[in-house]
């Protein structure tokens, strides 16, 4: 513990507010930054079988920023050996010491808040205002709801008869692997790692292709919180090691967020092997507006304005953002002057900035995907009313991923509405009833989130049940609490995380069938 | 972007199609799946022939470079009414593509498809 009181320590610098973080290896920087990071298995860094690396790129200013292992499968196999070498102790240790390592990996992340959040921040591109508010201590407190999840989680005693007793146990499923997104880098890898973990599971963790770096930096914090071999993370393209990970006969569930293909990919090899999956795939949520918010000029007004603006919340790199808005054809006028008015006010800059409310793409490929939706959605004739290209910013920024928050006006067929583009694009459109907000709101492939406002309970209570969503967000968005199930209906995924039911996910069920009768059944 | 006079639904730049040959040189014959969703979702998805199960329901857009290309059936209804132009972009692949040579990846630009095509398309399948 003495090392992690220290590296506590070391962030308690001091920065003037709304002072421009340094960028991670400045010397004023929160972030300390080697040239050059190795694989964590079993507790140690592990330089990559085959001695090759790849750069990491930060898309702040889109120039690498040191070097990862570019891993391969005999790396995917040194991780599964250190799980699997660690994994009968983890299984067996006992509730309450399992429950204080997620607590201390809680706090230690709590401790260095501000280091973790300019890391995230200048790998992924996000505001650092949102990882400081959102993503770092969203992370905190998954760790802390299932050190006290799994310790408040009871097996079943069934009484079949007088002298037969059905005993339930949760027991873990062993090794588990994890493919993490890259849009969440940290906070994503919490909701998985945190149940696995709790349940009892030592995990092969492979971070995202462009965000391999931050959860590497966590990992330095953890060396003296967890035991070796517990959670283990290897870096490499997704081809290589995702698939060498994923197709494993040495792991007993494969976890992963991201898009549809890989999810069939994901499931067919869980097939192949006879385990079970977690996969969430991403949606296109519909955010639903009916008239009466406009009935007040007032703090709910307000707030439903910000609702629909929030499309623009980690520069839409989010499974559930909010990329639909439907609006009820009589306010439409006016309800999106004003919302177009607080979309001209984002300040997109430096993530670095704590004033920066856009921030940038993650990455080339994502930006060329934006620039490519955007222009289809101009070719199906979707009516630009904000944005609509990249941003040019100057200096260290000018090589960066920037796109300006967009808007395009158009109807649900076009394919800017039906697929996610992962960008600050908000495709909005009318609706003229509650029967027609719900046919638009479901026609979709995806069913991830989605968003109801509205001052009318019973309206706000019969939509939430309509729209065919594994989360409806009523008069609320983009809050993502522990304790609220998050997954998917349609082909936004299977299975559920962020709630108690993943310790499930993340245990076998043994029975105990127990006969406390000295009579034969007299069959034979 | 035609084929003769047939309208297609997928085609390949000459950038796409030179990768294609360069892999299929290097590794044997590969399929295109077009994916959706969240992160590199809307990518087109590139893999060694028989590694991704197609099934039963999966829309078989055309072949480019003499390669299948593939899309769910349900995203099929959703996009039908643009063409797809198979490219390169910068940048490895995200997840678990095949990449289009070093530091490239495949991406799908689209044009939508004037009422004279669609026609065409809807006489033959799919």
């Amino acid at each position: 513990m003495t090392d992690v009181i220290e590296k506590v320590v070391d962030t308690e610098k001091q920065t003037p507010k709304d002072a421009v973080f340094a960028a991670p290896g400045e010397p004023d920087s929160f972030v300390s930054l080697k040239p050059r990071y190795q694989n964590f298995i079993g507790g140690k860094w592990v330089p990559p079988v085959r001695g090759e690396y790849m750069q990491d790129i930060s898309p702040v200013t889109g120039k690498p920023f040191c070097e990862v292992a570019r891993s391969t499968a005999e790396d995917v196999e040194l991780a599964l050996d250190a799980a699997h070498a660690a994994r009968q102790a983890w299984g067996e240790t006992s509730l309450t010491e399992r429950a204080a390592v997620l607590n201390k990996i809680a706090d230690v992340i709590e401790a260095n808040l501000k280091m973790l959040a300019v890391a995230e921040s200048w790998e992924n591109g996000k505001p650092v205002r949102e990882t400081l508010a959102a993503d770092i201590p969203l992370s905190v407190d998954h760790f802390r709801y299932f050190a006290g999840a799994t310790r408040s989680l009871e097996g079943r005693t069934t009484e079949i008869d007088k002298d037969t007793v059905a005993y339930h146990f949760h027991e873990p499923l062993g090794v588990v692997g994890q493919i993490i997104p890259f849009n969440f880098p940290l906070l994503m890898a919490a909701w998985k790692i945190a149940p696995a973990l709790a349940a009892g599971n030592c995990t092969v963790v492979k971070p995202a292709s462009p965000t391999p770096w931050s959860i590497l930096k966590l990992a330095e914090l953890l060396e003296d919180v967890v035991p070796p071999g517990v959670i283990n993370i290897i870096t490499g393209p997704g081809a290589e090691i995702g698939k060498a990970l994923a197709s494993s006969p040495r792991i007993a569930k494969i976890g992963f967020t991201g898009e549809t293909t890989t999810g069939r990919l994901i499931m067919q090899y869980a097939a192949e092997n006879l385990i079970p999956s977690t996969v969430e795939l991403g949606g296109k949520s519909p955010n639903i507006f009916f008239a009466d918010v406009m009935a007040k000029d007032d703090a709910f007004l307000n707030k439903a304005v910000e609702g629909l603006v929030l499309y623009a919340f980690n520069k839409g790199e989010v499974c559930t953002c909010p990329s639909r808005a439907l609006i009820e054809e009589s306010i439409y006028d006016e309800f999106m002057e004003r919302c177009l008015a607080r979309i001209e006010k984002i300040t997109q800059g430096n993530p670095l900035d704590p004033t920066t409310m856009l921030g940038a793409q993650v990455s080339i490929q994502q930006m060329e995907k934006i620039a490519s939706y955007v222009e289809i959605g101009r070719l199906e004739g979707a009516e630009c009313l904000i944005g609509g290209e990249a941003t040019h910013l100057d200096g260290e920024l000018e090589g960066g991923y920037y796109y300006r928050p967009t808007v395009l006006k158009g109807h649900n067929k076009m394919r800017v509405f039906q697929e996610e583009i992962f960008g600050p694009v908000l495709a909005v459109t009318t609706f003229k009833d509650e029967a027609q907000a719900v046919e638009i709101a479901n026609d979709t492939l995806y069913g991830l989130g989605a968003g109801v406002w509205t001052r009318d309970g019973n309206l706000a209570y019969r939509m939430g049940r309509a729209v065919q969503a594994g989360r409806v967000w009523t008069n609320c968005y983009h809050l993502y609490p522990a304790g609220a199930a998050f997954g998917g209906y349609k082909i936004s995924g299977v299975g559920r995380e962020n709630h108690q039911m993943m310790l499930e996910h993340y245990s076998q069920t043994k029975n105990l069938l127990v006969s406390y009768s000295d009579q034969a059944l007299g069959f034979f | 972007m035609m084929n003769g006079s047939r309208v297609t639904r997928v085609v390949a730049t000459p950038a796409a199609l030179g990768a294609i040959l360069e892999l299929t040189r290097e590794r044997g014959p590969v399929i295109f799946f077009q994916s959706g969703g969240c992160c590199d979702g809307s990518l087109p998805m590139c893999f060694e022939e028989g590694e991704f199960k197609i099934g039963d329901h999966d829309v078989l857009l055309g072949n480019v470079g003499g390669c299948a290309f593939y899309i769910d059936h349900r995203q099929f209804e959703a996009w039908k009414h643009t063409q797809l132009i198979l490219d390169v972009g910068a940048g490895e692949p995200e997840g678990f593509s095949i990449g289009a040579g070093r530091d490239r990846h495949f991406v799908i630009r689209s044009r939508v498809f004037d009422a004279g095509e669609l026609e065409a398309l809807d006489q033959s399948a799919p």
